[in-house]
């Protein structure tokens, strides 16, 4: 039977160390809502979400006090919309009405975000995925809860270089039109290579075509209850440290697997996955880069942080693969600079840098996240930068993503602040030299070596 | 025989006071909550108790247990949380 240690350690994660389920979301496909009539198609996408996903929120808030844990975010991934208004869609503003639409789901159903703006050009663009990416700023400048990705690559199929380059100017036109507001648009705008199909996570999460007719797919937390585990262990070999993680690991995702159990029941939709991944949130102690801290690092960056990231990573999925039931979406540490204080703390004292980010990435989930860059930054270098991230992503064969936010009119030792759980973050330095000429080539990076697996 | 999803850990974290045991164990036996384990120690001054309590005959829905629990710990001037045993059995037992 429970005993009262037990009880007061899974409660003293909660009330102490910000342990959280960060998201429950249900994916939606969107399939059935394709229509030649654009009219018919926001009448039917309406209808059917509003439909699937109508008790998500109150299950949700039930979930969270019967059990004593919080839940922060109750969201929705679609099929990416690119798809769903192929046939009905003839320019990029037929597009925003559909945006539209998803925005008015998200405020009728009191979700956080809703996900799937989105299309997947890994090889090449249709028109129609033309249209939704240059669609992309205005949609996220006219609505609130939306969130968009472009998946510009995969290890199987190579770099679409000609979305690489047009992401560039999207995500400086994104930054620009929501100037006025912290250039709020480019915070939800990523652009990924190998993205998941069933990843709960904003901004990146979509529905994919792979997937079942709804399903529920759950994120959880706890950057916080790992670090005050290493805390009690703290100057001990490897091997303990490593056993501290995976075990605690282990807990967190046992929370995880219950909720996603019962959000699935209560629902009666299918449970999809567990994203096993540590994510940290602005508040003080549910921060990443602290873990990497109390790790025996200076700062997040200092020299040793790859290796410091890339063991957390590992032992975070060993403990807790065996916990779940079924694990996936993206599944490892996050490392978002806006949304984790000891990061901001780093970058601000100078020991975090764009390229040791980049390192870090080939270690972890996922990639250049909300990374504040100078707003006289050139489409040009965005898409420079969008391309190496892609590159570690196809050559790793891992998911890796780039959310960068060009300031618009300010430039290194500003800050911008997006509030919530996007939090703020000063602008870092990015390398000035010019990649114009490599960038503007027509085409794709071919499939690597190993992806010619048959 | 009452289902697993039917228990649920009771926890009184608090200053020490005459009565808390008994206050909060008549609420739940008016309300038809059987006590299947109590355990309880006192550090420092503070009352620490955990009951596992069975459920499966209450006579009222969980989250107003919840709340009545709370206002019966709040005149005691102590914390009385109620939460489904579950989330302990998940994350403690393989």
């Amino acid at each position: 039977m429970i005993n009262v240690l037990e009880v007061n350690e899974t409660n003293k994660m909660v009330e102490h160390e910000n342990l959280d389920i960060r998201t429950i979301t249900i994916g939606i496909s969107l399939l059935d809502c394709m229509d030649s009539d654009l009219k018919k198609v926001n009448e039917k996408i309406y209808e059917k979400i509003t439909t699937v996903a109508k008790n998500l929120v109150p299950v949700g808030q039930e979930i969270e006090r019967e059990y004593g844990i919080p839940i922060v975010n109750k969201r929705i991934s679609v099929t990416p919309i690119a798809i769903v208004g192929s046939s009905a869609c003839k320019c990029p503003e037929d597009y925003v009405t559909i945006a539209h639409t998803l925005d008015r789901c998200a405020k009728e159903l009191g979700v956080n975000f809703i996900g799937g703006y989105s299309a997947i050009v890994s090889k090449g663009m249709t028109k129609y995925d033309e249209m939704l990416i240059r669609s992309i700023p205005q949609a996220l400048n006219e609505t609130e809860f939306i969130c968009s990705s472009v998946n510009v690559g995969s290890t199987k199929t190579g770099i679409n270089m000609d979305a690489v380059r047009l992401m560039g100017q999207i995500v400086k036109e994104t930054s620009e039109i929501t100037a006025d507001r912290d250039c709020i648009g480019a915070a939800k705008l990523v652009v990924l290579c190998n993205a998941p199909d069933d990843n709960p996570f904003m901004a990146g999460a979509f529905h994919g075509v792979s997937e079942s007719d709804a399903v529920i797919n759950v994120g959880i937390s706890g950057p916080g209850v790992v670090k005050t585990a290493l805390e009690n262990v703290h100057g001990e070999s490897f091997e303990v440290m490593c056993e501290t993680i995976k075990k605690t690991a282990f807990k967190i995702t046992r929370v995880g697997q219950l909720v996603a159990k019962k959000a699935s029941e209560m629902l009666d939709i299918p449970f999809g996955i567990i994203d096993l991944s540590l994510a940290p949130t602005p508040a003080i102690g549910d921060s990443v880069a602290d873990i990497l801290c109390e790790m025996g690092l200076e700062y997040a960056g200092a020299p040793g942080t790859t290796a410091a990231l890339a063991l957390l990573n590992d032992q975070v999925k060993k403990g807790g693969i065996m916990a779940s039931s079924s694990v996936g979406g993206l599944s490892g540490a996050f490392i978002p600079v806006s949304e984790d204080q000891g990061m901001i703390d780093a970058a601000n004292a100078g020991m975090l840098t764009i390229e040791k980010l980049e390192a870090m990435t080939c270690v972890c989930s996922v990639g250049l996240d909300m990374i504040v860059i100078p707003g006289d930054t050139s489409a040009e270098t965005i898409s420079g930068i969008i391309a190496d991230e892609a590159a570690l992503g196809m050559i790793n064969q891992k998911t890796t993503a780039c959310r960068l936010i060009p300031a618009v009119g300010k430039k290194v030792g500003d800050t911008l602040e997006f509030g919530g759980l996007l939090g703020h973050a000063p602008i870092m330095p990015v390398n000035t030299a010019k990649c114009d000429e490599f960038v503007s080539r027509a085409g794709r990076i071919p499939a690597p070596i190993h992806s010619f697996k048959n | 025989m009452s289902k697993n999803t039917d228990k649920a850990i009771v926890t009184v974290v608090g200053k020490d006071t005459v009565g808390i045991i008994a206050k909060t164990c008549t609420y739940l036996a008016e309300h038809k909550i059987n006590i299947l384990d109590i355990s309880q120690t006192i550090v420092q001054g503070y009352f620490n108790m955990m009951m596992i309590a069975d459920f499966s005959d209450v006579d009222q829905g969980f989250d107003k247990v919840q709340e009545e629990l709370a206002q019966v710990g709040k005149d005691l001037g102590v914390d009385i949380k109620c939460q489904k045993a579950e989330i302990f059995e998940m994350m403690h037992r393989i």
